[in-house]
């Protein structure tokens, strides 16, 4: 497996050691150790999932900054569609648009401009039929890691196109470098991101072996100083930086990507849990006479992710109402997907689930694991670092932890003890009193 | 080695826990390391099972035995038994009343799923006493 760099992380010094975030991983990708929450990196998804239940802020997203884009001699901002949720009363984005260049970058390529390209590439690809039906979405790189870990089965449904802002980033450095004369290298493409997800994206692409994406830096550090620079936006400023469509700024809330289809059978889920529940029935069958599957792991889409500032539900409507004066959709392909749309390598089942590489092996863990499970009391109460009796089971006979962690099954060694060592003092009293021999 | 044995009640008539014994075994087959190809088809089979379990068999119990070769699945019920096995093969025919068809289940493809996603799959169906099906995924 390769090494893979993680965009959640723990800052030890913050954590306490609660179990917030080990109850509600996904992936169980979390434990208690030694009194601090430990992320076991091969089956983090970076869905964010912990980032937004701590209490104590100890989980963190760790993204790049805006001081890194000094090495860059042109700067293009790539604005998440969701971006644009984060602010009240926007009737258009080019206000937003223009703040990004006010604010210091170069040039500025709407990702929900390239996410109508991918929609435009989906519909091809539906009707061409080439795919296994439902079709799965890929733009979530949360839930991509999900069905690469959780569910292999699945992957041969999965969408082979690139993320929009993977396409944004191509499409924006091939043409600004050859407008400018510029070498590629020489360009960087900032993505403004509401997502952690996304970063490890960048890093560690999945279904193409280099991105374009050179800096992902979080909604919420370029907020504040895109707000300021908003107001210095002359309003008769229109140099139509807006191209996208509402199928575009639609992509950032749930649904928006499975209407864009515009297929009337598909199914749009958000949020991690629903999400799971969906694969679940898809692996069994059970959702039969679909053509498309969107899943977000952040409920309600991409305005959900936990870099943004603003409430999901109300960003949300706020791109709802945006996406009400723009055209259906403004950018087209012609009648073939280009090579930078679609994926080059295939996406592999990571087995970070299974016990053993050998099955034997594994069978006889599955059966101690069942035997130490019996043991313990099924109260899932978290107390010894793992989410539940049965995630203890398998640490236990993975060597991770001992039975004793568990704090009932050590409290029953402990009265076998005391039991034991009354039952020798009455003795000895017995003896003393000369009643026994 | 002896191999692994799971046993499971499933009560009848409650579709909302339909699927937590086929989703139990699932999760064993993935820790094992089983290829995608082998769970998909255990699940799918088994989930079928265990939903005509509910619908037809009034409840019933699952026996699931795997070993280094194969997934042996064994559901018994004590419903009312399957008075014409080779039309109940027949994809699309069902007796499932309107209530569950409503329910998007009872569709006719149970039994012709199990048989399409099993490598073996035996059929025992006394009217009356109940039906016992026997389905193997192989694992090679």
């Amino acid at each position: 497996m390769e090494e893979y760099v993680h965009s959640v992380t723990l800052d030890p010094d913050a954590c306490r050691g609660c179990i917030t975030c080990v109850k509600r991983c996904p992936t169980e990708a979390i434990r208690v150790r030694g009194g601090k929450a430990r992320i076991l990196k091969e089956r983090c998804i970076d869905c964010g999932e912990c980032i937004r239940v701590c209490p104590h802020h100890a989980k963190r997203a760790v993204t790049d900054h805006l001081a890194d884009w000094n090495r860059f001699r042109y700067k293009i901002a790539l604005p998440a569609p969701a971006l644009y949720g984060q602010f009240n009363n926007l009737d258009d984005a080019e206000v937003v648009l223009e703040g990004l260049r006010a604010m210091g970058f170069d040039g500025v390529y709407e990702v929900a401009a390239a996410a109508e390209l991918v929609s435009d590439a989906t519909r091809l690809l539906l009707s061409q039929g080439a795919l296994e039906r439902p079709v799965i979405s890929s733009a979530c790189p949360a839930v991509l890691r999900l069905i690469r870990v959780r569910f292999p089965e699945l992957l041969d449904n999965v969408l082979p196109l690139v993320a929009p802002v993977e396409l944004a980033a191509r499409i924006a450095k091939r043409q600004a470098a050859r407008r400018l004369g510029l070498d590629p290298g020489e360009i960087g493409c900032i993505f403004i991101s509401p997502c952690p997800a996304k970063m490890t994206a960048a890093k560690n692409p999945l279904g193409t072996g280099r991105s374009d994406i050179d800096l992902v830096v979080s909604v919420s550090e370029v907020y504040p100083a895109l707000c300021a620079a908003m107001k210095t936006v002359p309003e008769a400023a229109d140099q139509d930086l807006a191209t996208a469509g509402r199928t575009g700024i639609g992509w950032g809330r749930s649904g928006g990507e499975a209407a864009a289809t515009l297929h009337e059978r598909y199914l749009a889920a958000d949020g991690i849990e629903n999400v799971i529940r969906v694969l679940e029935d898809m692996e069994d069958e059970k959702l039969r006479g679909l053509d498309f599957v969107e899943l977000n792991a952040c409920s309600s889409g991409c305005v959900g992710g936990v870099l943004n500032i603003e409430n999901p539900y109300v960003a949300a409507v706020r791109l709802k109402r945006l996406g009400r004066y723009r055209p259906v959709s403004c950018n087209h392909l012609g009648d073939s997907i280009p090579p930078e749309a679609k994926w080059d390598r295939e996406v592999d089942y990571a087995p970070v689930m299974q016990l053993d590489a050998n099955p034997f092996r594994a069978m006889e863990l599955l059966e101690q694991m069942g035997e130490v499970e019996e043991r313990l009391r099924g109260l899932d109460c978290g107390s010894c670092g793992a989410p539940s009796c049965h995630a203890l089971a398998e640490d236990v006979v993975r060597g991770y932890a001992v039975e004793d962690s568990c704090i009932y099954v050590l409290q029953e060694k402990l009265d076998a003890v005391m039991r034991s060592m009354l039952e020798q003092h009455d003795l000895n009293a017995k003896t003393k009193e000369g009643a026994a021999p | 080695m002896k191999g692994l044995h799971y046993h499971y009640q499933v009560p009848g008539d409650d579709f909302t826990r339909a699927g937590e014994a086929s989703g139990a075994i699932k999760a064993a087959l993935k820790k094992l390391g089983f290829s995608p190809q082998v769970v998909r088809k255990v699940a799918i089979a088994m989930y079928e099972g265990e939903i005509n379990l509910v619908i037809h068999g009034g409840g019933g119990e699952i026996d699931v035995d795997i070993d280094g070769e194969k997934v042996t699945m064994v559901l018994a019920d004590h419903g009312p038994g399957i008075p014409d096995i080779q039309k109940a093969m027949e994809e699309g025919w069902s007796t499932a009343p309107d209530n569950v068809r409503s329910l998007g289940f009872g569709a006719g493809m149970g039994l012709p799923n199990m048989k399409k996603y099993s490598d073996e799959m035996t059929v025992e169906s006394v009217v009356g006493e109940g039906t016992t099906v026997t389905m193997v995924v192989k694992l090679v």
